[in-house]
């Protein structure tokens, strides 16, 4: 049981040895896969469709990099700041968000994110408006390893926040608490009904996915010294969204499957042709939906399971 | 459920990471090639940008086979869809560290520019701002040279020409985002200087801006001229509702930056272009032996296609990284090759240039220029000039 845990972890951990050259771009997969869990919190466990988780990860990318300008450039207190001001954020407005109800409630995360993108492109004066954030300086972590050009550090880092935090997630999801957001998801009127308060564990779901963009925001900022509008953008919830499909709703390792098939597709895809690659990549991912329900993951389970009965 | 969700996750995220990344390209490591990182916007909004650099440097590729200092140029292109900073970093990273370019190029808005200025300064290597517009651009790192424009720099003339044409009043239009607030203050500053007084300063939203109500308050207000900027793709609808609500009509001139009229899309705008008067650094009817050269160029290399500013900063991009290799004789240490290129001069297609030797930003003339039909097509006429403008204008 362990052993089958360990070894995507171990693959991990084995890219940093593999590709010394690629380290940037594990990185960013990383940092993808941890926002893509996000989503899976709220989305594929509690069942609530939100369009606006990127303003989360802006949140907490601009918290991080606003500390680290201002003089504070310890990562981990950085990234506890970004994870506190996204699960604020967060906790305001998830009763905008409940209240509204299903498709008005999709409304309401567009339009918190255009809000706050609007917001941040207007206060200049803090986040560098359309230029983005200017002269963030990291200490090195635990004042021994700096953030290098290879971005070496940068990977171990972002792939240990990933490991600790997607751990919190699965024990999150096997309590009682993850047990109950499933049942809301499978029947939000009878849920009551077995004693399962839906508000306040929609609310705690909501915020506790806002604190982990928060967080996967914050370590963007902070290994690319770094923040910009672009963190803030809808693109940037619409791509967590299709990771999330891509691997497989409602698991976490289709979470990190759909993170790291997309980010490696999408990396591949435009280097071989920077001009048509979107082409390429819309086609996959029509391909991929009509090919199978439950993405990456539910294809493979399907193959384990033709090969079984053979 | 859990034991098959977890093998065959496992599965795959083993194949996703042993899988060797498609495009592996021919590690060219022998000292014969000098690789140019070039990471451009080739989709979304501003693929434009992409595009004219992109073809000017494939155009100068061609029309200079021979190597330079014996070395045989290479191109690294990469596609940073022009609005995700993180990305051109990530891009300006991997081409320092996997590629092992010897220069970075290109950078199509001002975020993108800034966000990979640190690698630059890093990773030792010269970086070419080819198109990228902010003032404070060079600034940011000492490996950063470039061969576009700065904003002030394409503003302040215009500024100083209306005053001179008897413009008194203005009436300032900008798109709501950095490079147009810079134009704004920079227009402002000229023409109060001058003796001009701005009557009304209006901001248009940079998404789905819809210019009838400004344009109203433009009308109503009745100034002398109204000076406009927006991002070039926005100068169609703004030219024609300009010329639909009557200002020309009501005596007022239509001034701005050349961006608006754009060469690449200045013939889709029609005839409501005409008669705008605009300063600018390059218009592709600028008359000289070396933009002939270049059109010439430019058309074998994307026929039916008309070069705009974008594409010759590209091209002089090239021939300073060019100029700067013969100077150091092919020795291309970062500290060295920006040294050589720091202070040069030559005649560009656009006209008489020079880098800076202390800034690293572009000296250069800037034109006053009438949009005019000519041959059956539009062209902005270069009519008047100012000399060796600074990049502060």
């Amino acid at each position: 049981m362990i052993l089958l845990h360990a070894i995507p972890w171990a693959g991990a951990l084995a890219g940093y040895w593999l590709f010394p050259e690629q380290l940037p771009l594990l990185s960013a997969i990383a940092i993808a896969a941890l926002f893509a869990v996000s989503l899976d919190l709220i989305v594929g466990y509690a069942g609530l469709v939100t369009l606006g988780q990127a303003a989360f990860f802006g949140a907490g990318a601009y918290t991080a990099g606003i500390l680290a300008q201002q003089g504070w450039g310890e990562p981990f207190s950085g990234l506890l700041a970004a994870a506190a001001v996204a699960a604020l954020l967060g906790l305001i407005s998830a009763p905008l968000v409940l209240r509204a109800g299903e498709l008005a409630g999709l409304m309401v995360t567009l339009g918190l994110g255009l809000m706050l993108y609007e917001a941040a492109n207007k206060a200049a004066a803090i986040t560098g408006g359309a230029d983005g954030l200017q002269g963030v300086e990291m200490w090195p972590i635990f004042g021994l390893y700096r953030f290098d050009l290879w971005g070496r550090t940068a990977y171990l880092y972002s792939l240990a926040v990933l490991f600790v935090l997607f751990m919190l997630a699965r024990l999150l999801v096997a309590s009682p608490f993850g047990w109950s957001l499933r049942a809301i998801r499978g029947n939000a009127r009878r849920a009551p009904a077995l004693g399962v308060p839906v508000k306040a564990r929609l609310t705690a779901a909501y915020v506790i996915a806002a604190a982990y963009a928060g967080v996967a925001g914050g370590l963007l900022a902070q290994t690319t010294s770094f923040a910009s509008l672009d963190a803030l953008s809808f693109q940037r919830s619409a791509d967590g969204l299709l990771m999330l499909v891509l691997g497989g709703l409602g698991s976490l390792y289709g979470a990190l499957l759909g993170a790291v098939a997309f980010t490696v597709a999408h990396h591949a895809l435009s280097e071989a042709s920077p001009v048509f690659w979107q082409f390429w990549l819309g086609i996959a991912l029509v391909a991929l939906a009509l090919a199978g329900q439950g993405g990456l993951l539910g294809l493979a389970r399907a193959a384990i399971a033709r090969l079984r009965r053979r | 459920m859990s034991i098959v969700t977890r093998r065959s996750a496992i599965t795959g995220f083993g194949i996703a990471l042993a899988t060797p990344p498609l495009a592996i390209p021919a590690l060219a490591q022998s000292g014969d090639v000098f690789r140019i990182g070039l990471i451009l916007p080739m989709t979304g909004p501003f693929a434009s940008t992409g595009r004219q650099i992109e073809a000017a440097i494939r155009a100068w590729l061609r029309a200079n086979p021979a190597p330079i200092a014996g070395k045989r140029i290479e191109i690294l292109l990469r596609d940073d869809t022009g609005v995700a900073p993180d990305v051109t970093r990530r891009l300006a990273q991997e081409l320092a560290v996997r590629e092992r370019v010897q220069a970075l190029a290109g950078f199509g808005l001002t975020p993108l520019a800034l966000a990979a200025a640190p690698i630059a300064t890093e990773a030792k290597l010269p970086m070419i701002v080819m198109a990228a517009a902010t003032a404070i651009i060079p600034s940011r790192s000492p490996f950063i040279l470039r061969t576009a424009f700065s904003l002030p720099q394409a503003t302040a003339p215009i500024a100083v020409w209306a005053q001179r044409a008897g413009i008194r009043t203005a009436v300032t239009l900008v798109t709501d985002f950095a490079p147009g607030l810079d134009a704004e203050r920079a227009f402002k500053e000229r023409f109060t200087a001058a003796g001009g007084s701005v009557t009304a300063e209006l901001r248009t939203p940079l998404r789905n801006p819809d210019y009838a109500p400004f344009l109203q308050r433009v009308r109503d207000a009745r100034p002398d001229a109204l000076f406009i900027f927006v991002p070039s793709g926005e100068g169609a609808p703004l030219m024609r509702q300009f010329a639909e609500r009557g200002l020309r009509e009501a005596g007022i001139r239509l001034i701005g930056t050349g961006d608006v009229l754009d060469d690449d899309i200045l013939n889709d705008i029609g005839d409501s272009a005409l008669g705008a008067v605009t300063s600018h650094h390059y218009s592709a009817a600028h008359d000289s032996a070396e933009n002939r050269a270049f059109l010439a160029a430019y058309a074998a290399q994307a026929p039916g296609q008309r070069p705009n500013f974008m594409a010759v900063g590209g091209w002089d991009g090239m021939h300073l990284l060019a100029e700067g290799l013969r100077r150091t004789q092919g020795n291309t240490d970062g500290e060295r090759l920006v040294a050589a290129m720091a202070g040069q001069e030559w005649i560009s297609p656009r006209g008489p240039v020079r880098i800076d030797a202390q800034s690293r930003d572009i000296v250069q003339d800037i034109y006053i220029r009438r949009t005019e039909r000519r041959d059956g097509q539009l062209w902005n006429i270069e009519f008047d000039r100012v000399e060796r403008v600074g990049p502060m204008g």
